[in-house]
This record gives C-alpha cells, sequence and structure tokens, in this order.
C-alpha cells in the first residue's frame, strides 16, 4: 500500500476531495468551508479546486444548514455538511435527531439519507465553555445515526471516505488539538475503513486501555511510561461509536483481565459508561479489577489555562488508574 | 374560468377524496380501529388539491402533522394510507410511520412530520438539491400558521432566497395553532409579509378556492422552474374539526365563525364553478361521487384485512 506522510488536517481534506472528484453529487457547505477553507484552515485549496458550487459557504444558521443537509440527502445528493464546533450541533439537534435519525425508519425503509455531518471536539485551545465540549454520547444515543472519532490521520482519511459512501447520516468528529498531528496515509483513491472496527493502536498483556479520538494518544503516552515501569498496555481505539466493535474490546479485556476506558467527553452518563457495562456484562468472569472510567470533569469547560487542563485526562491519570490497581 | 376542463376535474376528484378519506378516518378512529392521533384536514382541501394539481410527479411536498390531504392530493394510495394509519404491514411506511409520518418517495412525498415546521429544511434542501443536481424539480412546504413562529421558517427563507432555491412555501393559515387563536401568538398584520424583508414574493389566497390556489401555485412553480427563486403563498384557510379526533373544536372557536366557514366549502365552491360553467352535469359529478365512495370502501376493507407487521420488523430500516 502506498503511503504518504501528512498531518490529520490534510487527511480529512484528501479525503473529502477524493470523494468529490469520484461522486459529482458530493458536495460540501458550511460556515467559511469556502476560500477560508474554514475556521481551522484544514481544508484550504479545496475551494479553488471544486469552486462555489460545491463547496459552498452558508449563512450561520445551524439548524437550517443541516434541515437543507437532510432535504438534499433525501433527494439524490449527498452532502457533507460541517458544523464548526461540535458545540454548536445543539443548535441543529432537531434536524439531526428527529429528523435525518428518523425518516429511514418513519418512511418504512423508502428513504436515504446519506448526509456526513463533520464537527469538531476537543478542549486544550483556551476557547472556554461554548466552544470545547466533547459531545459525541449524545448523537450516539440516537438510533439511525452513525458516529466516527478517528483518532489518526490515516484513520480520519479512511472513516472520513466511508462516512461519505455510506447511505446513512453519519456524524464524525474530529478533534482540533489534533489537526497537525502527522502520519503515514494511505493513497488510495478507494482506501476506506469499515465502520465497526476497532483498531489495537499498541499490543500488550497485562491492562486493555480503550481510548477514543485524542484519548488514544493519551493512553498511548501512558503506555510508555506503563512499559517503563513493566506493565505491559494494549491499547485499543473503537474509532466508530456506532456501530460499535464490542468483540474487539472485550477479547481484549478477556486477555489481559482489567481495563481503564479513557473518553473526553463529560463522564457522567456517556461513552465510558456504556463501554464499562458492555464489557462487564461479557467479560465479568475474567476480570481482575473494577474497570476504571476517565473523562472530562463534569464542569462547564472553563477558560482559564491551568483550570481547563485540570478537566482533561493525562497521561499521569491513566498511569495512576493502573498503578492503583496493583498489578506488580 | 380559463383552467382546462380537466384540471377542474382533477381537483374536484381529488377534494372529494379528502373528505371522504377523512370521514373514514373519523369512523376508524372512534370505532377503535386506530391509535394515537389523528388531525383532519376537513375544510382545509381546497389548498392541497390546488397546490399538487399544479405540480408535476417528480416534484417534492414536505407535509405535517395535518397530513392526509396531502398526501392524497400528491398521489398517495388510499388503501396504502388507511393500512399506514391502522398500523398495518401494507401501510406505505409498512405502519411505521402512522398518520403523522406518511411518506411516499415514489410520488415525492418526502413524509409527514411530528415537529412543527419540521418541514422547512427539508423542502429547502430537495430545492437545493434539484439545483445541484439540474433538474428543474419544484418543492412545496406545507406549513401552518403555527409553524411560521419557529425560527428555522426564517433561516430556510434566508437560504432560499441568497441561492435562488425552487422552493415554494404553502402556509396553511386555518387560525388556530393547536387551540391558540393565531393573531394571540403571531406578530405582524400577515404571515404573508414575513418573506418580503428576504426579497421573496408572497401572495395571499382564498384557501377554500381551489381555482386561486392553482393559479398562484402555478405562478409559484413557473418562477421557481426558471430558476428565479422561492414564493411564499398564504391561503386562508379553517378546519372545520377540532386539532384532532377527540377535540370536538369549540369552545375556543364559535359556532357562528365555523358556520361562516362551512358556507363557503370549497368543495361545493367548486361544484357550483363547475356546473355553472357547464364543464360537467350534476349526474356526472354525483358519479365521480360514487366512484370515490367505492374506492374508499375498497382501500377500508383492503386495510381491515391487512396484518400487522411481524414483531421481527422492529428493529428492521433503523439503517440502510
Amino acid at each position: 500500500m502506498s503511503m504518504r506522510k501528512m498531518t490529520y488536517g490534510e487527511a480529512v481534506k484528501e479525503a473529502m476531495a477524493e470523494e468529490m472528484r469520484r461522486d459529482p453529487t458530493v458536495f460540501l457547505m458550511g460556515e467559511d468551508v469556502g476560500k477560508a477553507g474554514t475556521v481551522f484552515k484544514v481544508l484550504l485549496g479545496l475551494h479553488d479546486e471544486f469552486g462555489d458550487d460545491r463547496v459552498i459557504d452558508t449563512p450561520i444558521a445551524e439548524a437550517g444548514l443541516v434541515g437543507l443537509g437532510v432535504g438534499a440527502a433525501l433527494t439524490g445528493s449527498r452532502p457533507i455538511v460541517d458544523i464548526m464546533f461540535g458545540d454548536f450541533i445543539a443548535l441543529a439537534m432537531d434536524q439531526i435527531v428527529n429528523q435525518a435519525a428518523k425518516l429511514r425508519y418513519m418512511s418504512g425503509g423508502q428513504a436515504i439519507v446519506p448526509i456526513t455531518i463533520r464537527s469538531t471536539m476537543g478542549a486544550g485551545r483556551s476557547s472556554a465553555a461554548q466552544h470545547s465540549q466533547s459531545l459525541h454520547a449524545w448523537l450516539a444515543h440516537i438510533p439511525g445515526l452513525k458516529v466516527a472519532i478517528p483518532s489518526t490521520p490515516a484513520d480520519a482519511k479512511g472513516l472520513f471516505k466511508t462516512a461519505v459512501r455510506d447511505d446513512n447520516p453519519v456524524v464524525i468528529y474530529e478533534d482540533k488539538m489534533m489537526y497537525a498531528l502527522k502520519g503515514m496515509v494511505p493513497t488510495e483513491e478507494d482506501y476506506t475503513i469499515p465502520f465497526g472496527q476497532a483498531d489495537i493502536k499498541r499490543e500488550g498483556d497485562d491492562i486493555t486501555l480503550i481510548a477514543t479520538s485524542s484519548m488514544v494518544h493519551v493512553a498511548l503516552e501512558a503506555a510508555d511510561i506503563l512499559a517503563e515501569q513493566g506493565i505491559s498496555a494494549e491499547v485499543v481505539d473503537p474509532r466508530t461509536l456506532v456501530p460499535l466493535d464490542r468483540e474487539t474490546l472485550i477479547e481484549s479485556v478477556v486477555k489481559t483481565t482489567r481495563a481503564v476506558i479513557i473518553d473526553e467527553g463529560y463522564k457522567s452518563f456517556g461513552i465510558t459508561g456504556e463501554i464499562a457495562s458492555i464489557v462487564y456484562n461479557s467479560a465479568f468472569d475474567y476480570i481482575d479489577a473494577p474497570i476504571v472510567r476517565l473523562g472530562a470533569m463534569d464542569v462547564p469547560v472553563p477558560f482559564s489555562k491551568p483550570l481547563e487542563d485540570a478537566t482533561i485526562p493525562t497521561p499521569e491519570d491513566v498511569v495512576k488508574a493502573v498503578q492503583d490497581m496493583k498489578i506488580r | 374560468m380559463s383552467l382546462p376542463s380537466e384540471i377542474l376535474i382533477k381537483m374536484y376528484r381529488a377534494m372529494l377524496r379528502i373528505r371522504r378519506f377523512e370521514e373514514q378516518i373519523w369512523e376508524v378512529y372512534t370505532g377503535g380501529l386506530m391509535h394515537g392521533l389523528a388531525h383532519l384536514y376537513i375544510g382545509e382541501e381546497a389548498v392541497a388539491v390546488g397546490v399538487c394539481a399544479a405540480l408535476r410527479d417528480d416534484d417534492f411536498i414536505t407535509s405535517t402533522h395535518r397530513g392526509h390531504g396531502h398526501c392524497v392530493a400528491k398521489g398517495g394510495n388510499l388503501e396504502a394510507m388507511m393500512a399506514e394509519v391502522m398500523g398495518r404491514v401494507t401501510g406505505h411506511c409498512r405502519g411505521k410511520g402512522g398518520s403523522m409520518h406518511i411518506a411516499d418517495m415514489s410520488v415525492g412525498i418526502l413524509g409527514a412530520n411530528g415537529i412543527v415546521g419540521g418541514g422547512f429544511g427539508i423542502a429547502t434542501g430537495a430545492a437545493l438539491s434539484a439545483q445541484k443536481r439540474g433538474t428543474d424539480q419544484v418543492a412545496v412546504c406545507f406549513f401552518g400558521d403555527g409553524a411560521s413562529n419557529q425560527g428555522i421558517f426564517f433561516e430556510v427563507m434566508n437560504f432560499a432566497a441568497i441561492w435562488k432555491l425552487p422552493v415554494i412555501y404553502v402556509c396553511e393559515n386555518n387560525h388556530y395553532g393547536e387551540y391558540t387563536p393565531t393573531g394571540n401568538v403571531t406578530a405582524g398584520k400577515s404571515i404573508a409579509d414575513r418573506s418580503l424583508p428576504f426579497g421573496i414574493p408572497s401572495t395571499t389566497v382564498d384557501g377554500s378556492d381551489a381555482i386561486a390556489v392553482y393559479e398562484a401555485t402555478a405562478k409559484a412553480v413557473e418562477r421557481a422552474r426558471k430558476g428565479d427563486g422561492a414564493t411564499l403563498i398564504e391561503c386562508d384557510t379553517y378546519r372545520y374539526r377540532g386539532h384532532h379526533v377527540g377535540d370536538p373544536g369549540e369552545g375556543y372557536r364559535t359556532k357562528e365563525e365555523i358556520e361562516s366557514w362551512m358556507a363557503k366549502d370549497p368543495i361545493q365552491q367548486l361544484r357550483t364553478k363547475i356546473l355553472d360553467n357547464n364543464i360537467a352535469s350534476g349526474a356526472e359529478l354525483d358519479a365521480e361521487e360514487r366512484e370515490v365512495e367505492k374506492e374508499m370502501e375498497n382501500a377500508l376493507e383492503a386495510a381491515k384485512a391487512a396484518p400487522y407487521p411481524d414483531v421481527a420488523e422492529v428493529n428492521q430500516h433503523v439503517y440502510a
């Protein structure tokens, strides 16, 4: 497989460009996606290639924007809708939850709604409480939606291309702190990653670290520290929350007998609770220590740097959780 | 009266079909054959019929919770509609949608919607899709006076205006948002005025007059197909019955008010015009009525005889 080194942001852009070249019914719309290439600048150049017709700046009107995307998807187009900050999805919830997610079911299978909603997640940019949340659990809760949260440039490209080709509404969250992250990315046109396949980012025997999005890198850093202490950690990245690859998560914990689950969503009522329950139910007899869940602190994300940093799980938090299990 | 006679007869028949369907729903509901909610369209027939008579099969509509009339007018099948409201597997949506969610993608019915204003985004997006795909299809969004106060109405009018989208917003102003008089909760002189700041032309028509509705729609369709953009049509109309079966529709509305609207009944109005202009005889129109009656009976019998969906279908169609 031929590979090229690129950033996470470049991988997203490449996925989008390839899909737009492949399929004339794909177009992108969102706030500042045109010449500006989004506020994060990750799509710079896309407008030059595809022009106003297919890379479309929109009003700041998230409900209408997603609503138009749903209607276009119902009638033969494959829109990609860009919601600048994941927090702003709150403004479009009726369109996503009551319309996009329901139309296929309510129509008894007549309709398809091939819309891709891309948005961002993650704290760490001193952007305070309305531009920093990781709200992917909201949408993972709704039957009819698929949710992808890639953690590497290669995953971002492969999952994005799958999202655009999927006949269902897909919400794909990019952690805005990872746009500059570099990695090797396959360059084949038909490189896609099937949804529902977790990826073992690092193999290990003593403990399973189940981590999503940017928390995969927190887990990998923790695994390095643990290795120095003689503890072999396996890092498993679900990559998509819906569908969720339960088998790979369960098999890993059956093998290692312990688990820490790390996700940047609020800790309460979120992804880590769901995954912990799945693992407990299927691997209970194999588990040697209570599963530890690490998530964003249950507070609005604060502005001031020391306060903000205190709300997000760190490699040290992961290491401490593992040390408390007294494996060695 | 410049409309071709076949359009007039077609509209007359379509209004009869809606009226009979809704009367039948009343009986089915009160007879315990149907569950949930049923919002009847009786009295508003001229709006759905006048609009849809000006559309092609491949044009799109979005409908509302009070949507049976739109679906009949756009080409929904009476048997599949009756089966759907009765939760049977032969329904348009295999019994998964029910009265408030009837859809028939094969004739451009993108779905009735249980969210007030739920069709705004979908219809405007269907118009965007038509524009992007280079077709000359048009999308119609039916909505009520109540939905005109939802914020997304103003968002989509802005989108439609900046991109000249082929969409027609048809407001059915029946003067009550559920049980609340529209005037008590709606600012401004008219709903039609609301598109003017966006540069979207609007018109107000007598929603009991199918011909007037047809003509206003035909003009809007022509404008949309030419690429000149959206239109808002406010139809002044009235529902004879309550908000839903189970609401007698009285108390918050006077008897005089209800009777004044029934006196200009849309079906009677069109019948009189057809007769006065010698387009068809009374006997011919009566024959139409008998045919509709027969069609309705067959639809009801077929729906009653149809099975409920197998429980194994419950988790089908969540994903494609």
